[in-house]
């Protein structure tokens, strides 16, 4: 057991995975000797030499590009693209070449690569390196998404992306990257699609993601005090999604509840909520209520910017108003 | 751009390849071109569906690079990949099912004319989003110098594709890399339907670029299969030989239009005629036969060609439509198309 930061967990998953496959490799900016600008790389260059661990350009089309040739012809790269938001300049090769090149060709390709990106707010960097872009990436047919919310799943759901013959998209919370925790020594291998039930109660089911989990759970644990008490859910992964973790658990209360950073409009919880109103409406007792950023680009200031992402308190007065009502 | 100032830097009337290698050169041509034209003949019956670019014209470029290439290297095409894919020797049948829609396509019909792709050819695949192949192919290069493989991507592109951003970045990052990549402007004069020369700032557009990436400046008559096919294997040994990549403006020119929506009628007849006096097919014939190709043999390689494009069309047209399981099948690696538990 050690103590990690969600920043040394990212090193050590893909130490981990590099020590036992010669083909994977890395690629982005400022990750070879600086370590990355959030220090996630941090050892990789001086375990596994510059052949392996490449800084790369200022060039996002390049980087994804790279990686996907590299893919297709044996290796199995990890690139990463350091702001979520820089999708937008690369996305070409992520939605249209990536995510569509296996099924354009009747399988004769694969994609195993990994696209790591640092994603979401709360650091007050503003709107161009702040948003929280899983509901653009969940959106591609092609991609699987995964967000992992503690040091722990960082190493084990690296490994899974790692592992998977796919495309995986893993967003690093960039709030996240200084939390702690003790995490298992030897290796971790999660499996990718699997949803996490951080905390059980019988009255409502809340479903989080990533950044948005702990306040979840800060927000449960201030609601058990006034006597509601609320089941959970670390999604971890929303391509492949858990519907059956969701429906279970989203059974137990009759009452659901989404935590999401992304933007409201087709954010992850809206694809959720269609399930549900479609495969077990009759199973709510309530409507199912949304809390999400508001539908706008974030603000830098920081009063500006804890208006606009959930916070445990807006999580808190949200669920307690609707359980009220 | 008038023939006159085509300043090619390799030009060889004279050549010291074999004639069984340039044989094999013409053959190929000879494929393309009629390749081309029974698909343009069967888009006339309306059996061709979608779009389809041809190369008509530009046969040379693509003939050599598949006689040059060694049988692992990688070819990245674009939307106008008939003649690269069929180049590289992926039968013809399969081609022309893929742009009919059929289920002894290609790609069983699920990629179409823009996407043409035979792994176990080499063929990587056909890109319709203009430039994004030229990063995916130094990718390959990249993947072939890590595996020390020997292995050389090669990237053919049109003209347009020089004023967009991943063409830059490409050569950028192949050329810090000294990756194992050849980038081929296939330099048609016209970008869709617009001149090059009206929207790029140098007279040519790739040729001119190379040396912000510290490339030599090379241009070819693309028209011209024994200087393509030079320049090919110069590139071809540099790459292999660790020297890194090369940019090649080839300068050619299609027959027709952009697509089978085009007839191409924004372009100078005196220009259309000057090119069509330089059809690299005939001009091929004539050349060879003066370098001691005798007319017979070369005459049956225009029936064998002529035989095989028929029993192809045939073998096209009598596939099935794709059928309803491969709707949901291979986005993911399990063959799936499952997003959910």
């Amino acid at each position: 057991m050690a103590e990690l930061t969600y920043r040394e967990a990212i090193a050590r998953g893909i130490a981990q995975e590099m020590r036992r496959d010669e083909r994977v490799v890395l690629l982005g900016e400022d990750i070879g000797a600086a370590g990355g600008v959030f220090k996630g790389t941090v050892g990789l260059l001086d375990e596994f030499g510059p052949r392996r661990v490449r800084d790369t350009p200022i060039s996002e089309q390049a980087i994804l590009g790279a990686a996907m040739g590299a893919a297709m012809t044996g290796l199995r790269p990890i690139a990463e693209i350091m702001f979520s938001d820089f999708f937008a300049v690369c996305w070409d090769i992520l939605a249209n070449e990536i995510a569509k090149s296996r099924y354009m060709t009747n399988g004769q390709m694969s994609f195993p690569l990994v696209i790591r990106s640092g994603n979401g707010g709360g650091l007050r960097f503003g709107a161009q390196h702040s948003q929280s872009v899983e509901n653009w990436v969940m959106a591609i047919p092609g991609v699987k998404v995964v967000v992992p919310s503690t040091p722990r799943d960082v190493v084990g759901l690296m490994a899974a992306a790692v592992r998977d013959p796919d495309p995986v998209v893993v967003l690093e919370e960039k709030a996240l990257y200084p939390i702690k925790q003790d995490v298992p020594d030897g290796e971790i291998v999660d499996e990718l699609g699997k949803a996490s039930v951080l905390r059980v109660g019988g009255d409502a089911t809340v479903l989080t993601l990533g950044n948005m989990t702990a306040r979840a759970v800060a927000a449960a644990e201030q609601l058990a005090s006034r006597g509601i008490q609320c089941t959970v859910v670390d999604l971890r992964s929303l391509v492949p999604l858990d519907t059956q973790t969701i429906l279970r658990e989203m059974g137990r209360t009759g009452r659901l509840f989404t935590v999401e950073e992304n933007p409201r409009l087709c954010g992850w919880g809206a694809e959720i909520t269609s399930i549900v109103a479609e495969e077990a409406f009759w199973d709510l007792d309530a409507p199912i209520v949304r809390i999400t950023t508001p539908h706008i680009p974030l603000p830098a200031a920081d009063a500006l910017e804890d208006l606009a992402l959930p916070s445990v308190e807006r999580i808190a007065t949200t669920i307690e108003k609707a359980m009220n009502s | 751009m008038q023939l006159a100032h085509v300043e090619a830097t390799h030009r060889a009337s004279d050549t010291g390849t074999a004639l069984a290698v340039r044989l094999d050169i013409y053959r190929s041509m000879m494929e393309l071109r009629a390749f081309e034209k029974r698909a343009y003949d069967l888009f006339l019956q309306n059996l061709v569906k979608g779009t389809s670019h041809l190369s008509i014209g530009q046969e040379a470029i693509a003939a050599a690079f598949g006689v040059a290439m060694r049988a692992d290297d990688y070819t990245f095409a674009t939307y106008r990949g008939h003649a690269h894919t069929l180049a590289r020797g992926v039968p013809m049948a399969p081609v022309l099912a893929e742009l009919l829609g059929r289920e002894n396509g290609l790609m069983a019909g699920k990629g179409g004319s823009m996407h043409l792709t035979s792994v176990e050819h080499g063929v990587m695949g056909s890109y319709a989003i203009i430039g994004a192949h030229l990063p995916i192919a130094a990718g390959a290069a990249w993947s072939a110098q890590y595996r020390g493989s020997g292995q050389v991507a090669v990237c053919f592109f049109g003209d347009g594709t020089t004023n967009i951003g991943a063409f830059h970045e490409a050569l950028n990052f192949a050329a810090i890399w000294k990756l194992p990549a050849v980038f081929v402007c296939e330099n048609n004069l016209y970008m869709e339907y617009t001149p090059i020369k009206d929207v790029t700032a140098v007279p040519h557009p790739a040729a001119d670029r190379a040396s912000a990436y510290g490339l030599e400046r090379i241009i070819v008559d693309g028209n011209d299969p024994d200087a393509m096919f030079d320049a090919a294997t110069t590139a071809l040994d540099l790459a292999r030989s660790g020297g890194g990549p090369s940019l090649i403006e080839a300068l050619t020119y299609r027959h027709g239009g952009h697509s089978r929506a085009d007839p191409g009628k924004y372009r100078p007849q005196e220009e259309v005629d000057s090119w069509l006096a330089r059809d690299p097919v005939p001009m091929y014939r004539q050349r060879l036969i003066e370098a001691g190709a005798s007319p017979q043999t070369l005459d049956d390689i225009d029936e064998q060609v002529r035989v095989a494009v028929d029993a192809a069309t045939e073998e096209a047209k009598a596939g099935a439509p794709p059928g309803a399981d491969l709707l949901m099948k291979d986005v993911w690696a399990d063959g799936s198309a499952s997003w959910r538990n």
